[in-house]
């Protein structure tokens, strides 16, 4: 009989358990699965939102007297602006001057000067000739006539792009008033206000606009203390709301637990009756007093004997030898 | 010649001592400094703190000879101390500490009653109070943003505020800021005083409820959602609260939890302490502007705990009776935890022995917390 009933239990074992360890296998993939999907999302999110923030900053088509390259040569330029606040690597774009063929030049792989600090500039030489180095594109832009020119990611996404004007003169450039900003003008270099700046900032700034708006706007500071608290006030009330709805829903849980508990109906149970910490101590001393209970020990004993080496670092004397610190 | 070789080089070794390069801003600093860490030892004011920041003003304020090209100064790029430096002036140690405060503490009374965290709001008007008046005083509105976190009476806010705004005035805002958390227990009890009546002093509040595991959970998980999209520039400070937090309540990484409140906290602490206090040298620290930072302090501590207190006199004037809170815990809404909570507790049971506030205090002081990190997020959105 008992030989039966065990053959009995063991199948029934032995299928639960293959059951359960193919349910916990199939979690196990479904969990790697959703991991491994996240992790790529992300590295897609990231290398997307810092390719994504690379600008055309300016571009000079004609060259006379502008800046000249590492050999000496006037040749027409593109600036690119890294608008991220990290490093960039340049080295999987291409860059364009035929939207037909995306993939012109690509910025070669391995040189360091491709990698663009934090807003920061990096100027291209457009001379045709990309054996002198990974900065000279293997196209060049034509004066007099309109140069549109675009930047591509590796997988072939436009980036960004922009056509020069046919009209802009000789050593002029087409730049964004301001580093990464929508609107383009034409720069001179010569000009007090719209200078040509291959390599540096497209607006140079000696001052943070927000500090002087502010100094100018509100400077006694009533504004900015009352758009301040508004906001530490706005947020610290939306917390407590939440708060309230969450605690709402944790006591209704709760009354519908202690209901199921006592076997009554939820609606017998007191509206806003909670159990305070202090409630629930006394009612655990109570019991205690009354039952004189105490938990269920194991009435094993176990004494083993600790094998410990004699060291003076470990010894007691030296150690009750410290004179003890007067307080 | 072997003479000549001889005192040349004694010569050179007088000029890389720090007795032919001192001046008396150094023997100033270095007496603050011991006068730190005596306040530290003698009175346990904030000894944690008080004993690393007085032995870097101490370590900061050695004179040596900065031509000789030593790199060894706090400012020299490449020295250890510079490089140790770095977590104060790029600002990573603060977001640290804030993660080690989040496993510390606990939310529940403030999750069993969360119309507490306005009291934490209101008790940022010292912040914005010291604000208008450092700006009347004639600092620029990034630098008076810096000196006015003082207010928030929370140490790696203000240095992590002052690092991105005013990094030329971080030594003395944190200097300042740490000086007046560790008085709280003189400024705080007369304005308490001051502010409210002896019937008020009286008040007994409810026990709060008893908070469940899941509540817990949840609080870390909305706040950092809530008040970082509120003020993402408060993220790293908001961020790393919540997630100390959640580490703490989560029951999963009770490991993780214990690293961040202890080894972690303990480790970022000294060297922020070390850091900030060797950061101030004599040239930087000992400027009419330093003590200008001190009194806005000052002026921003006491601005801080009166709104606090007089928010809640005002936020009684709506609540039912049996809902009144005691107004002696409005002090508690700066961040200086748990003093604040201590002295509101202390003062209760001055004028009625069996009136423990602690807990109720608790509320508002880790409201204060995330009050402050917000205000900070806010200072920097608006002049970083």
């Amino acid at each position: 009989m008992r030989n039966e009933s065990r053959v009995v239990d063991s199948v029934e074992c032995g299928e639960v358990r293959t059951f359960k360890t193919k349910n916990k296998t199939f979690k196990m993939k479904k969990n790697i699965f959703v991991v491994v999907a996240l992790l790529i999302a992300g590295v897609f999110s990231i290398n997307a939102r810092n390719l994504e923030a690379l600008r055309i900053n300016e571009v000079m088509v004609d060259n006379n007297s502008n800046i000249i390259d590492e050999y000496g040569q006037h040749t027409a330029w593109i600036e690119l602006f890294n608008g991220n606040f990290a490093p960039l690597n340049i080295n999987s774009i291409y860059i364009t001057n035929d939207s037909t063929n995306k993939t012109k030049y690509a910025v070669p792989v391995g040189s360091e000067i491709t990698t663009m600090g934090k807003r920061q500039h990096i100027v291209f030489y457009a001379d045709g000739n990309p054996t002198l180095g990974p900065l000279h594109t293997s196209f060049t832009l034509v004066p007099n006539q309109d140069n549109w020119i675009g930047i591509y990611d590796a997988g072939g996404k436009l980036l960004d792009a922009v056509v020069v004007p046919a009209s802009l003169g000789s050593d002029q450039s087409w730049a964004r008033t301001e580093d990464g900003a929508e609107e383009w003008i034409v720069c001179t270099p010569n000009d007090a206000e719209n200078y040509v700046t291959p390599g540096s900032a497209n607006l140079i700034k000696d001052t943070n606009p927000r500090i002087e708006s502010f100094a100018t706007n509100d400077p006694n500071g009533f504004t900015m203390t009352l758009m301040a608290m508004c906001i530490v006030f706005g947020a610290l009330l939306v917390l407590c709301l939440c708060f309230y709805v969450v605690s709402m829903i944790g006591k209704k849980t709760a009354r519908v637990r202690k209901a199921d508990a006592m076997g009554v109906h939820v609606t017998e149970v007191a509206r806003g009756d909670h159990d305070s910490g202090e409630e629930i101590a006394a009612i655990t001393m109570a019991l205690h007093e009354h039952f004189n209970q105490h938990d269920n020990e194991s009435f094993m004993l176990t004494v083993r004997k600790m094998k410990r080496a004699y060291s003076p670092w470990s010894s007691k004397i030296y150690g009750l030898r410290e004179v003890p610190r007067r307080r | 010649m072997t003479e000549n070789f001889f005192s040349q080089n004694l010569t050179r070794f007088w000029e890389l001592t720090g007795f032919a390069n001192a001046e008396f801003g150094n023997f100033v600093m270095l007496a603050v400094g011991l006068f730190f860490i005596w306040l530290a030892i003698k009175k346990n004011f904030e000894p944690m703190l008080l004993v690393p920041i007085g032995f870097g003003i101490l370590i900061g304020n050695i004179p040596f000879n900065t031509g000789a090209g030593l790199e060894i100064g706090i400012y020299e790029e490449g020295s250890v101390l510079n490089i140790l430096y770095n977590g104060v002036s790029a600002g990573w140690y603060p977001p640290l500490i804030f993660l080690g405060i989040g496993a510390m503490t606990d939310f529940s009374a403030l999750i069993a009653n969360p119309k507490l965290m306005l009291i934490g709001a209101a008790a940022q008007f010292g912040i914005f109070g010291a604000y208008m008046v450092a700006l009347a005083i004639g600092f620029a509105p990034d630098q008076a943003g810096a000196i006015a976190i003082i207010g928030g009476a929370d140490g790696p806010t203000a240095i992590f505020l002052s690092s991105k705004l005013a990094p030329n005035l971080m030594g003395a805002i944190a200097v300042s800021a740490y000086s007046y958390m560790a008085l709280v227990p003189v400024i705080q009890p007369p304005i308490m005083r001051l502010f409210t009546t002896k019937k008020e002093r009286l008040i007994r509040m409810k026990p709060a409820r008893a908070v469940s595991q899941n509540e817990k959970i949840i609080f870390p998980i909305i706040g950092m959602l809530l008040t970082c999209f509120v003020v993402p520039s408060g993220l790293p400070l908001l961020g790393m609260l919540f997630f100390g937090n959640l580490l703490r309540e989560c029951g999963v990484t009770t490991r993780l939890a214990k690293t961040a409140s202890n080894a972690l906290t303990d480790i970022v602490t000294i060297l922020l302490g070390m850091t900030v206090g060797a950061s101030t040298q004599a040239s930087q620290f000992l400027t009419p502007q330093t003590i200008f930072i001190f009194f806005l302090g000052f002026m921003a501590f006491i601005i801080a705990s009166s709104s606090g207190v007089l928010f809640v006199k005002l936020f009684n004037l709506v609540l039912p009776k049996s809902k009144k809170i005691n107004p002696l815990i409005g002090n508690a809404g700066v961040s200086a935890v748990p003093m604040s909570a201590r002295i509101s507790n202390n003062l209760g049971l001055e004028y009625a022995p069996d009136n423990y506030l602690l807990m109720h205090a608790m509320g508002p002081n880790v409201a204060g917390v995330i009050g402050s990190a917000v205000a900070a997020g806010v200072l920097l959105g608006f002049l970083a």
